[in-house]
């Protein structure tokens, strides 16, 4: 054990203990106490992270098996931690910015009662365990156990105030949704074991290359699917605008920053099975692109403030699948980082807006908050302008890099992708103006008690805001600085298999480079230009009508798989219970106890407790026996 | 003699005892016909005995081949006695109570 | 056909005859008396095997002790007349054909047994010094735990017909 990432089971270890402690003693601990463990074994994950982010840094990386976990006949599967590049990473994101929200949620949860309020953190440190989990497991089993974790605790946080049956409704949705991407990646795992007999990442991806392309179209077509239930793809995506019922930062750190990543995490991990199935390819970039624009024109016209972040988050996460679709697997990861960094802070934002307005989400009730929230209002704007894609805010390097190998692969991916990168622009400032420009439009009540959130909230915000802003200085494309991108060459390990399969004969030329560039960003200021100047002064506060009618309502999406799954399944379902349960099954169990009864009822009469008919059946047994040894061999 | 003669003496003799188990509802006469089928056994076992014997002589004149066989009969005798002394006990106590031999009145386990 | 096989048949015949009659008989007081007969029929089988022992026990035992054990019995309980009701006349007849059947089928089956001939009315295994030496050598443990079998059968047969409980 001299490799100091021998112990890298400390990380998960901490947040274990504090949902052990918080969820066994939530009837008898204190406030105070419950979020100084909470946020403690946060704190230690992160330093201990930052620790062995710095040792990975310098080359270090190791494959630390804990003991055996499953042993069938030749198949092994250890309970195993992979700590290299990328998980290091993931570790970094998960445990700070999971830091950050544990710190604001202290203050935004202070309403609730102690035991409430330790049940929620139980859960959150439950949370960052599983993700832990799920980052850090060596095999596709493991990484399974944390994606279940992960998907429960949504659930969990989801339906965390349980007196409200929309909240419930919606975090059934969402676990239901999940469950059916979970069912692919289940089926993807059963896959790999037959044809690799092992899910340790190292082994399937040493023997990846000698298996047959279709089967590994048909094993990354299924992680695929388990990938757009977690992270919230076409055609799964519609648990995550829902998924706000939850209180916010659990958005900001479920449904933002962490677990929704869970499914770019997975591919990127598995990229040499993705980089060997062109097919998939295809189709994780096409959907990627589709659930970056669908969900854009759905954010144009919500006026509710999470669910506007839901929308965006869920096209930034097609944004991603984007880049992994088209092989920029370091421009997917990146955005990852920023996008955890600005759209946390999104979230985190509104929360705190929300606290302000007591528990008021529709914009059209708000405006005008700019000077009643200074920090939060200045960290908003930052956040949007990061979000935006404008230079030198992180939004700008991760969304260019992936722009820009959309526009290798083909530029319509790029022209379809800036147009949506627009409308990102335009619908976050649409949202900004409305909530912090303008006249105050809510009642005299709620502006008699506006106020700054405590410092618990705004600290976390401020530090996002700095990290939203900077944070894209670790990936400067090539046209600025040769070898400026840091992160790409961190990465590096991760993805060399990949880049040796697919040698890029030539790259972008600079001048097409900075004509990307200057496109997309023109374009996202016109759009930022557009939504300040109309939403400012005159906002939309009627209901939307026509085509803006048909965003409103989400596309009307959710009515037309109601339409085509569940009111035919409910049929259906009628049907068996009627017809099928009644007559059918019913009739045959029944059937099987009578005629056991009746053939009881006759076979009773053999034994009718007379000597000699017993002695008489003996001697035709015996009879029976003899023929069948002398006469049937 | 050629042994199939008595192998079908034999079993003459014990098919009319079973047969006569199986027919007749008197305790006494089932009794009866059981030793009518151990002695059928008997005859067949010395035969065999006699038979190995026979053929065991012809090479090596001073063998003792086949007195197992006899001594076999011998203990089925002995265990035959015992059993006709336990069983003809039990017929007495069933007479005793029932006032009848008939096998028929024996039908408790039925119950 | 010399003298030995004469006799067999006719010794045959009369264990059968009389193997039958035991059966046949409504009363059981002759159907002793027949079972008599089959065992002097038997005991003279074992005189033309030579089987001398044999012979002698089976008359002492057999026709001896335990026939008149069972006339004894059958006196006691004053049984000597025909006492059996015929009820079920088809258990009667499936009894029949159940043993003629059992009787068919091991003729079938052994039908094909050897022709190997037995020794008749020599060989000297069947005598008394031979089978004591034999019992007394190899067999005396069997021999000697038959003794406890007939204690125990006695000690049984008093406490069963011990009156009362």
């Amino acid at each position: 054990m001299s490799n100091i990432l021998n112990y890298i089971w400390l990380v998960p270890l901490f947040p274990l203990i504090g949902f052990l402690i918080n969820g066994l003693g939530r009837n008898f601990l204190s406030k105070t106490l419950v979020s100084f463990i909470a946020c403690g074994a946060l704190l230690a994950s992160f330093v201990v992270s930052v620790y062995f982010f710095i040792s990975v840094k310098e080359g270090n990386h190791e494959l630390v098996k804990l003991f055996d976990f499953i042993s069938v006949g030749k198949l092994s599967i250890p309970f195993e931690f992979q700590i290299d590049a990328l998980s290091s990473l993931f570790l970094l994101i998960i445990t700070g910015v999971g830091f950050l929200i544990h710190l604001y949620s202290t203050a935004y949860m202070h309403e609730e009662s102690n035991a409430h309020y330790a049940r929620y953190f139980a859960y959150l440190n439950l949370f960052v365990f599983s993700m832990l989990l799920l980052v850090l497991g060596g095999n596709y089993v493991i990484m399974f156990i944390g994606w279940e974790g992960v998907g429960l605790c949504s659930y969990l946080l989801i339906g965390y105030w349980f007196k409200n049956t929309d909240y419930n409704n919606a975090a059934k949705k969402a676990f239901i949704m999940n469950r059916i991407g979970d069912l692919g990646f289940l089926l993807a795992v059963f896959w790999i074991i037959q044809q690799f007999g092992s899910v340790s990442f190292g082994e399937v991806f040493a023997n990846a290359e000698s298996k047959s392309t279709a089967v590994l179209t048909g094993i990354t077509l299924l992680l695929f699917i388990g990938a757009t239930g977690k992270s919230a793809q076409i055609p799964l995506y519609t648990w995550l605008p829902d998924a706000m019922a939850g209180p916010t930062p659990v958005s900001a750190l479920i449904h933002a920053a962490t677990m929704v990543t869970a499914g770019i995490y997975m591919i990127a991990r598995s990229n040499i099975l993705y980089t060997l199935a062109p097919t998939t390819q295809s189709v994780v970039a096409v959907i990627g692109l589709a659930t970056a624009i669908f969900a854009a024109t759905i954010a144009i016209k919500q006026n509710d403030i999470k669910k506007v972040l839901a929308y965006s988050t869920v096209s930034q996460l097609g944004y991603m699948f984007l880049g992994l679709g088209v092989g920029a697997y370091t421009g997917a990861v990146f955005h990852v980082m920023t996008h955890a960094f600005f759209k946390a802070l999104l979230f985190l934002g509104a929360g705190s807006v929300i606290h302000a307005m007591h528990h008021e989400q529709d914009i059209r009730n708000m405006g005008g908050l700019r000077k009643k929230l200074p920090i939060t209002h200045l960290t908003f704007l930052l956040g949007c302008i990061a979000i935006a894609g404008i230079p030198p805010f992180s939004g700008f390097f991760s969304k260019d890099e992936i722009l820009a190998a959309a526009y290798e692969a083909s530029p319509v991916y790029w022209i379809v992708g800036v147009a949506g990168a627009m409308m990102t622009a335009f619908y976050m400032f649409r949202l900004y103006a409305t909530t912090f420009l303008g006249n105050f439009r809510g009642t005299k009540e709620q502006e008699h008690h506006l106020h700054e959130s405590p410092w618990a909230m705004t600290v976390p915000l401020i530090v996002l805001a700095i990290l939203a802003v900077i944070g894209g200085f670790v990936g400067i494309p090539k046209v600025f600085a040769e070898n400026a991108h840091s992160l790409e060459h961190f990465l590096s390990p991760i993805f060399t298999q990949s880049e040796e399969l697919v040698k890029k004969d030539h790259a972008l030329s600079h001048s097409t480079e900075y004509m990307l560039m200057g496109v997309s960003v023109a374009l996202a200021l016109i759009a930022i230009l557009y939504a300040v100047n109309r939403y400012s002064k005159k906002p939309e506060l009627q209901d939307a009508e026509g085509f803006g009618k048909v965003l409103a309502n989400k596309w009307y999406v959710d009515e037309i798989y109601d339409a085509i799954i569940s009111k035919p399944l409910k049929a259906i379902s009628i049907f068996f219970n009627n017809v099928i349960e009644k007559s059918g099954i019913d009739g045959f169990v029944n059937g099987i106890g009578e005629g056991v009864q009746y053939a009881s009822r006759q076979l009773r009469l053999l034994q009718s407790g007379q000597v000699g008919s017993y002695i008489l059946l003996m001697v035709l047994g015996m009879i029976i026996l003899m023929v069948v040894q002398f006469f049937i061999k | 003699m050629p042994i199939n003669y008595y192998i079908f003496l034999a079993l003459a003799l014990f098919c009319i005892g079973v047969a006569g188990v199986l027919t007749r509802r008197n305790a006494i006469i089932i009794f009866m016909c059981i030793e009518l089928m151990l002695n059928a056994v008997n005859l067949l076992l010395v035969a065999f005995s006699k038979m190995h014997y026979a053929a065991a002589v012809a090479n090596a004149p001073g063998t003792i081949v086949g007195t197992d066989a006899q001594l076999f009969v011998f203990f089925i005798m002995v265990v035959a006695a015992a059993e006709v002394s336990v069983g003809l006990a039990i017929i007495v106590m069933m007479y005793r109570n029932t006032h009848s031999i008939d096998i028929n009145f024996l039908n408790r386990l039925k119950h | 056909m010399n003298v030995t096989e004469i006799l067999f048949w006719i010794l045959s015949a009369l264990a059968i005859a009389s193997a039958l009659m035991v059966v046949l008989s409504k009363n059981p007081v002759h159907s002793v008396l027949w079972l008599i007969m089959v065992f002097f029929a038997i005991s003279g089988h074992y005189i033309l095997l030579n089987a001398q022992f044999l012979f002698i026990v089976n008359l002492i035992v057999y026709a001896g002790a335990i026939m008149v054990l069972f006339l004894f019995v059958i006196m006691l309980m004053n049984l000597n007349t025909d006492t059996e009701p015929q009820k079920n006349k088809w258990l009667k007849v499936a009894g029949v054909v159940a043993g003629g059947c059992l009787m068919l089928v091991f003729v079938a089956a052994l039908k094909s047994s050897g022709t190997q001939q037995v020794q008749m009315g020599e060989g000297n295994i069947g005598l008394i010094e031979n089978l004591g030496k034999a019992l007394f050598n190899e067999y005396v443990l069997p021999f000697e735990i038959s003794s406890v079998l007939f204690l125990s059968a006695m000690v049984g047969a008093v406490v069963i017909g011990k009156k009362g409980d």
